[in-house]
């Protein structure tokens, strides 16, 4: 069993890392951002092998379902020029270096110092969902809610940006629909000659 | 049934070693597929026999006799002729997004659950998963509009990709409720929850929301926007033909049925008999039976409404359907606990 799991992992990891290449390295940003998308499904089908298969979900409903489809709806909507944006690419070179080269060893710090806790209790005998529910709710409520707060100051702060009193006209659904034959039709005798 | 299927794999593992895990897999996909093939296929001569029906028409009648041979002819069509790739379309992604349409509608069955040992992946987040592959569903749509390289197509499918998005968001909260009520993410346990009542009892308006929220999800009509063929000729699917063509429409088939049998699990009892005493029809005719009568109000609403404005249908599911499925699973929250019965 083991290994037929093995080299389902080998394939995922391997297509997550040649799709994340592709999105950076591709010309096309429609390209770039559908490599996006299975770069985020090759990583949901590494959380579905470890084991969480809450995470996974969670992972391709809102990343793929939501996130980039709005990175595809922009990308596809604007005209930008992406190979004007990237004439300057050699040019900071060296400063994207430095930055990845920076990034590269604070993850490795990380790994060095990272002892795995032991496992209190497998995907077996308690359902992961719940597990994850409990602790978020308890151990970890306050980190949780702070997150959602920042979520929502997040949304209030979009909605605050782009809504503008402009003066468009709109459409009043509700005195549509009341509209009836009776205040809408009226019937005119036309006498021959004279039109209405 | 259990004995001989565990008879079948031990035989096999001694047979093949590891190889046989990929083969089991495999036949055991190939079994669900093939009878969903067939309903889709014969969805679609039952739409037409139906809507013919209620529009005083015959329908198809002249392949085969009452017209059944008609999805068959329908195939070869479609199997034999060309696929055409518009001059300036994004050939790679143009083929890809029919693919992508197709396997999510498909591979969203794989957690299914038929009767409470007949079920493929037997996943304790099995309505997530749906969720999750369901909401996949939008790319082939949005990427099939782009790579067509027209404005039709491409008018279509930004229509579409908000709607489906949007309906999803109403989707989900619908689901909610049913899951607080279960304790439970498996559509196992959400039917075996509803063993005492149905969900559609406690649930109604919910039920309500959900199928027309499928209805939106899936493009059908009246919800249709995509391809509005007064505006937009065929929507994103204008510049498809042939096998390319036939997949979506297969996609939005299968989808159809999905809603449906989802609808049947999580608020008609999925595979309960009715009445208790009723208990010795097998459980799958009653679940077949559930999803049927779901899936003639599809077309039943299909014969019967006209199509619904753009601005109308976001206005519905915003600003009526996500309210009114958040304000429920608030009223079942407090119920549940006031009642004393929060499961888990």
């Amino acid at each position: 069993m083991s290994s037929v799991a093995d080299v389902v992992f080998y394939l995922f990891a391997a297509v997550l890392l040649i799709a994340a290449t592709r999105v950076i390295s591709v010309r096309n940003p429609v390209h770039a951002a559908l490599f996006l998308v299975l770069t985020f499904f090759s990583a949901a089908g590494l959380f579905v092998l470890l084991g969480a298969e809450f995470l996974a979900a969670i992972l391709v409903m809102v990343y793929m379902g939501a996130v980039a489809v709005l990175f595809l709806f922009v990308v596809m909507l604007l005209d930008v020029d992406f190979a004007a944006l990237r004439r300057g690419a050699r040019r900071h070179l060296p400063l994207g270096l430095v930055i990845g080269a920076t990034i590269l060893v604070e993850m490795g710090a990380l790994l060095l110092a990272y002892h795995p806790a032991t496992p209190t209790a497998t995907g077996e005998e308690v359902a992961n969902t719940l597990t994850l529910g409990r602790l978020l709710y308890t151990r970890y409520l306050y980190p949780f809610e702070i997150a959602s707060l920042v979520l929502l100051l997040a949304l209030v702060g979009a909605i605050v940006l782009t809504l503008r009193q402009r003066r468009v006209r709109r459409q009043c659904i509700s005195l549509q629909v009341a509209r009836t034959s009776a205040e809408a039709v009226t019937l005119k005798k036309v006498a021959p000659g004279e039109g209405a | 049934m259990a004995e001989f299927l565990a008879s079948i794999q031990g035989s096999g593992q001694e047979l093949l070693g590891v190889a046989w895990i990929p083969l089991w897999t495999v036949i055991k996909i190939a079994v669900l597929l093939a009878p969903l093939m067939f309903c889709v296929t014969y969805l679609t001569w039952a739409e037409r026999r139906i809507i013919g029906a209620m529009q005083v028409r015959p329908g198809p009648n002249r392949v085969g006799i009452f017209g059944l041979l008609q999805p068959l002819a329908d195939a070869v069509k479609l199997f034999v002729k060309e696929t055409l790739i518009p001059t300036g379309a994004d050939v790679p992604v143009f083929l890809l997004a029919p693919l992508i349409t197709l396997g999510a509608a498909l591979v969203a069955w794989a957690v299914v659950p038929f009767s409470a040992e007949l079920i493929l992946a037997d996943v304790n987040i099995g309505i997530l998963y749906v969720l999750a592959i369901s909401s996949l569903g939008v790319y082939g749509v949005l990427v099939s509009g782009w790579a067509s390289n027209s404005r039709y197509a491409f008018l279509g499918s930004m229509r579409s990709a908000a709607q489906m998005v949007s309906y999803e968001v109403a989707l989900g909260f619908t689901i909610i409720p049913v899951i607080m009520l279960a304790g439970s993410l498996s559509l196992k346990d959400i039917v075996a929850a509803q063993s005492d009542m149905w969900n559609i009892i406690p649930l109604l308006p919910l039920f309500v929301i959900y199928f027309i929220s499928g209805v939106a999800e899936t493009n059908r009509a009246p919800f249709d926007m995509v391809e509005a063929e007064a505006e937009l000729v065929a929507g994103f699917a204008t510049d498809y033909s042939a096998m390319a063509y036939g997949m979506f429409f297969l996609g939005e088939y299968a989808n159809m049925i999905l809603v449906s049998t989802l609808g049947a699990l999580m608020f008609l009892g999925g595979w309960l008999p009715p009445l208790a005493f009723l208990g010795f029809i097998p459980g799958i005719v009653w679940l077949i039976i559930k999803i049927g009568v779901l899936l003639f109000f599809f077309l039943w609403i299909r014969a019967t409404f006209p199509r619904y404005r753009y601005d109308q249908l976001m206005r519905l599911g915003w600003k009526v359907f996500l309210p009114l499925s958040l304000f429920w699973i608030g009223v079942t929250g407090v119920v549940l606990h006031l009642t004393g019965r929060v499961p888990g």
